[in-house]
């Protein structure tokens, strides 16, 4: 009898008490943040979208040969002894001409890996994070700024000095016979 | 009502039609309102905010999630009875929107004036039960029949102790009458029920306490009518999908989610009505101060929608403070507490009537 009258009292007790912290709860502030309208303050050392200064690239390839899921794909044709491509940012001269440059942001992992190997510090990670689109073939970005009969153009030249040489060495090798 | 309406208009079909669609109209518009309250309170209650993109802090919320439902394909299962399936909704949402006809809004606003309205809307409740059986039968599915004859059990078994109180309240005030109920409780709320009724004496302050009793009693009970938590294993959402209308899909599902929340007024109203003064002022009338006569239903049936709205926010702050309850501790509960307590409860209230 005495356990009836106590589980009575109980069950009555413990449900005010919780309906006590319930209602102080109801006016706490939210914790919510309205997206769209309102963002979360990012940290300073984020990792999200990459950004390629391709003034600064010497076409080295470390930063495709570090990518662990090659997202990154780099091609690059050899400049001709005369042609003077400019010097980088921290004063390296540049030798190759970077035809194609393309990293799929549907691969990448933003794991940072690129971003150490690169000797002029030209790819490294930006705080853009909303950049989603309806086609996956937008989001392979093209950071090379050769457009397609620049970079033929490029190649031509580049095998027309390789035949030339040739040609000369199969001169030069005829000669001495 | 009827009455006013039949010498206006002279014929017998507008009026009946006009008189019947009113409850429809309040239900309708309370619903709208009170989902958006259950999901503003629920949200505020675990600190985040709830919809706010759809107008001023997310009101219009619930237009939206009706036209999503009204444009949803009807899906029957193949094996599923389409007789009892089609008519389950309409039954359960009858047997909710029946009760209103008993319930008086205010002293002018009242669907018919029967004698025994309380033992109607009793027995009228019942007819729910029978909706649910069906939905579960036919939704051809072993876990909406659980959950359907869960429900069953549970409704059936809390008929009892609301039947108790309701017996205990008629034995006090003497009438099946709602309206001679609200009657006796005058506009003042030292007369009210929960506070030992309009009789000034020793009898009044001696019931005060049986007057809780029973009214907490009656509000528990109710609460399990109506399937809400902590006593909603029949539509537990993580448990059975969600119970007996787990097939159910756009209007059908609409239908039951109405007959949920006209069904929280209902109960509400009635717990009102019994002990709190149903659509009586607790502090006089303004139209008797001003000697307005006329505005006097008006405010009868603010405080009446007031009374029952505060009501439904104590049993939507009970579903966010509660666990839900096991079905054997369900059963627990009601025999084996609740029946006891308004037994006893009922023997003290006669007692001291006598006196």
């Amino acid at each position: 009898m005495k356990e009836y009258l106590k589980n009575t009292w109980q069950a009555i007790y413990t449900v005010l008490v919780g309906m006590k912290i319930t209602f102080k709860h109801l006016f706490t502030p939210a914790v919510t943040i309205q997206y769209p309208d309102v963002k979360v303050p990012l940290p300073e050392r984020v990792r999200n979208r990459l950004y390629v200064n391709i003034d600064d690239c010497i076409g080295c390839d470390q930063c495709s040969r570090a990518c662990p899921v090659s997202c990154i794909d780099i091609e690059t044709v050899k400049a001709l002894p005369g042609e003077d491509l400019g010097v980088t940012s921290n004063g390296k001269k540049k030798a190759l001409w970077v035809t194609k440059f393309t990293i799929d942001f549907a691969k990448c992992c933003y794991c940072q890996l690129c971003v150490f190997p690169c000797p002029t510090d030209c790819i490294f990670m930006t705080n853009v994070y909303e950049f989603s689109e309806y086609d996956r073939r937008n989001l392979i970005y093209n950071f090379s700024n050769l457009t397609e009969e620049e970079a033929a153009e490029k190649k031509a030249n580049y095998e027309k000095f390789l035949a030339e040489k040739e040609a000369q060495k199969a001169a030069a090798s005829k000669t001495k016979e | 009502m009827y009455q006013l309406l039949y010498n206006f208009t002279g014929d017998v079909i507008i009026s009946t039609i006009v008189v019947a669609l009113i409850p429809l109209t309040i239900i309708l518009i309370y619903a709208l309102f009170a989902i958006w309250l259950e999901r503003k309170v629920s949200a505020h209650m675990q600190d985040r905010l709830g919809p706010m993109r759809t107008g001023w802090h997310g009101w219009l919320q619930t237009i939206a999630d009706m036209i999503k439902m009204i444009q949803k394909e009807d899906t029957i299962a193949a094996e599923a009875d389409k007789k009892l399936f089609n008519i389950a909704p309409v039954l359960v949402f009858t047997g909710s929107f029946a009760a209103y006809a008993a319930i008086p809004f205010s002293s002018a606003l009242i669907g018919s004036e029967i004698e025994v309205g309380l033992f109607y809307i009793v027995a009228i409740s019942s007819l729910v039960v029978v909706g649910i059986l069906m939905a579960g039968w036919a939704s051809n599915n072993k876990y909406s029949l659980l959950g359907a004859m869960r429900s069953a059990a549970q409704i059936v078994s809390y008929e009892i102790p609301t039947a108790l109180v309701v017996l205990t309240m008629v034995m006090y005030t003497g009438t099946f009458s709602l309206t001679k109920i609200s009657e006796m409780q005058t506009p003042y709320f030292w007369n009210w029920n929960i506070l030992g009724g309009p009789e000034f004496g020793i009898t009044k302050f001696l019931l005060i306490p049986f007057m809780i009793v029973a009214a907490s009693i009656m509000f528990i009970s109710t609460l399990a009518e109506v399937n809400r938590t902590p006593f909603d294993i029949p539509e537990a959402e993580s448990e059975l999908v969600a119970g007996y209308f787990t097939e159910y899909s756009g209007m059908k599902w609409g239908m039951f989610m109405l007959a949920e929340y006209a069904n929280m007024l209902a109960v509400s109203a009635v717990v009102s009505i019994l002990f709190f003064g149903g659509y009586q002022s607790p502090f006089g009338y303004l139209g008797n101060l001003l000697n307005i006569k006329w505005l006097i239903p008006f405010e009868q049936i603010f405080w009446f929608l007031l009374k029952g709205l505060i009501l439904v926010f104590v049993q939507m702050w009970l579903r966010w403070t509660l666990p839900r309850l096991r079905v054997d501790q369900l059963m627990t509960v009601c025999w084996k507490y609740l029946i006891p307590y308004a037994v006893v409860n009922l023997i003290f209230v006669g007692i001291i009537s006598l006196l």
